[in-house]
């Protein structure tokens, strides 16, 4: 479906990725919601951004309300995932489509976590709803009224792109990916510059990770990369290859949710996960080692 | 009849009527309607006035959002403290509508109220409208950042006692 956009076409998994052309031309045709058709979603950091309007036939997902389990840190089971997705008129098969702010950090996040539980086609619009909105294209307020389908309850499978504190100790000396910014990297900063810096007692990086920002990987408009500048990037200048094993962490597991994306579909490496745990949980835990 | 006396130590503090009612308003809603209430307040905040329009340096800065906001606060020049009244402004970007929400129900709540009721206003008041949720509780730390940065504005801004 996104074969004839040639910067698509050249990533390793290009079937992961649309422009928001092609998804203007998928509403103009009528095959966004619908039994068959392909469902849109908006996954924001702000929660009510979607409502201040979003793209024509959106429906929107909440990485906190509906993805994180309100009591556990930790993702929703895999009931509740069936609801989330049945009530959205998602089907096991169902193609979705994820967008959203922020560069598409909780898009990316969005994805990963429905990688968890096996959803197989799910995409992301590239360059996300910047991109959109910069382009002058239509947003609406109106919400759409899925018909509700049945999802079934599906296992998360956590172990192939999932890494929690205990694999991450298990996994020192091989390749490690901290996606912050630098000051964070080096310790100086607990939190994104400009966000408030709170949520760990101890700064710097976990040993041996090298620090490629996220934003590395994406242009200024949002959009990814192309193939050949993540090449240069990740193989020659950090020296990665598509068979390490690699962990990428930040804060939280959003940004290098969108680190994860770019390694696993866009350069196609086969072992990437994301330690969703990050520094609130390194830099928080006794005794485990630290860098600066 | 009249409720028994309480000491102000063992009954919480109240919210000034207006925030009061905004506060009411939200705790009897679903978690869908908050959140459009939520958006209205987002919609309403009004703008800048010209003399603060684009001088960012000369308003507060709260880090605490998820995405910065800036506020100032004026207090009217006055003898009696009850026409000392406090006037509120915030700035904080379109795509941002939950930090502005937040804003928003702070100057309907407070904006016009004579500082000594600013003052009064409970530190844990974003903790009463029923919003954590509806939007988690991670977001609602903005608008506690929010309200302390105000009533700090407004102590610095009272003349000497």
């Amino acid at each position: 479906m996104t074969g004839e956009d040639p910067k698509l076409a050249a990533y390793a998994h290009p079937e992961r990725l649309v422009t928001t052309q092609w998804l203007a031309e998928q509403i103009t045709a009528g095959r966004i919601g619908g039994p068959d058709g392909i469902v849109l979603l908006e996954s924001d950091e702000d929660v009510l951004l979607y409502d201040t309007g979003h793209i024509p036939g959106a429906l929107k997902i909440d990485w906190h309300l509906d993805l994180n389990d309100p009591v556990t840190r930790d993702y929703v089971d895999g009931a509740r995932f069936a609801e989330v997705m049945g009530s959205r008129g998602i089907a096991r098969d169902t193609t979705v489509v994820i967008y959203g702010d922020k560069s598409n950090w909780w898009a990316a996040y969005a994805l990963w976590v429905f990688s968890l539980f096996g959803h197989e086609d799910v995409r992301l619009v590239d360059g996300g709803r910047a991109k959109w909105v910069a382009e002058g294209r239509e947003l609406t307020r109106e919400v759409p009224t899925p018909q509700p389908v049945e999802y079934p309850v599906a296992e998360r499978d956590d172990a192939p792109i999932r890494a929690f504190k205990d694999d991450v100790l298990a996994h020192l000396g091989k390749p490690l990916v901290d996606v912050r910014s630098p000051g964070e990297y080096t310790g100086e900063l607990l939190h994104m510059p400009d966000y408030p810096q709170e949520g760990a007692m101890r700064g710097g990086h976990i040993p041996g990770a090298k620090s490629v920002p996220w934003a590395r990987a994406a242009n200024d408009d949002g959009t990814f990369k192309s193939r050949a500048d993540l090449e240069e990037l990740y193989l020659r200048e950090q020296g990665l290859s598509p068979d390490d094993d690699i962990v990428a962490y930040c804060r939280i597991g959003e940004r290098s949710s969108h680190t994860w994306f770019v390694l696993t579909h866009l350069l196609g490496f086969e072992s990437v996960r994301n330690y969703d745990g990050s520094w609130t949980e390194w830099g928080n835990a006794v005794r485990v080692p630290i860098e600066k | 009849m009249h409720p028994p006396a309480e000491s102000p130590a063992e009954s919480p503090a109240e919210l000034p009527a207006e925030l009061g009612e905004i506060a009411a308003d939200f705790r009897s809603a679903t978690n869908d309607l908050k959140l459009q209430l939520l958006l209205e307040f987002s919609d309403e905040l009004p703008s800048l006035p010209e003399r603060y329009a684009g001088r960012l340096d000369q308003l507060e800065r709260v880090d605490e959002c998820q995405t910065p906001l800036f506020l100032v606060v004026e207090v009217d020049e006055a003898d009696s403290p009850a026409d000392r009244r406090v006037h509120l402004f915030f700035d904080a970007p379109a795509e941002s509508p939950t930090t502005r929400g937040f804003a928003g129900i702070l100057h309907a709540g407070l904006d016009g109220l004579p500082a000594a009721d600013v003052l009064a206003v409970p530190d844990d008041a974003p903790m009463r409208f029923g919003l954590a949720d509806a939007v988690s509780p991670l977001r609602l730390r903005g608008m506690a950042a929010m309200l302390a940065r105000i009533k700090r504005q407004v102590r610095a801004k009272l003349p000497a006692a």
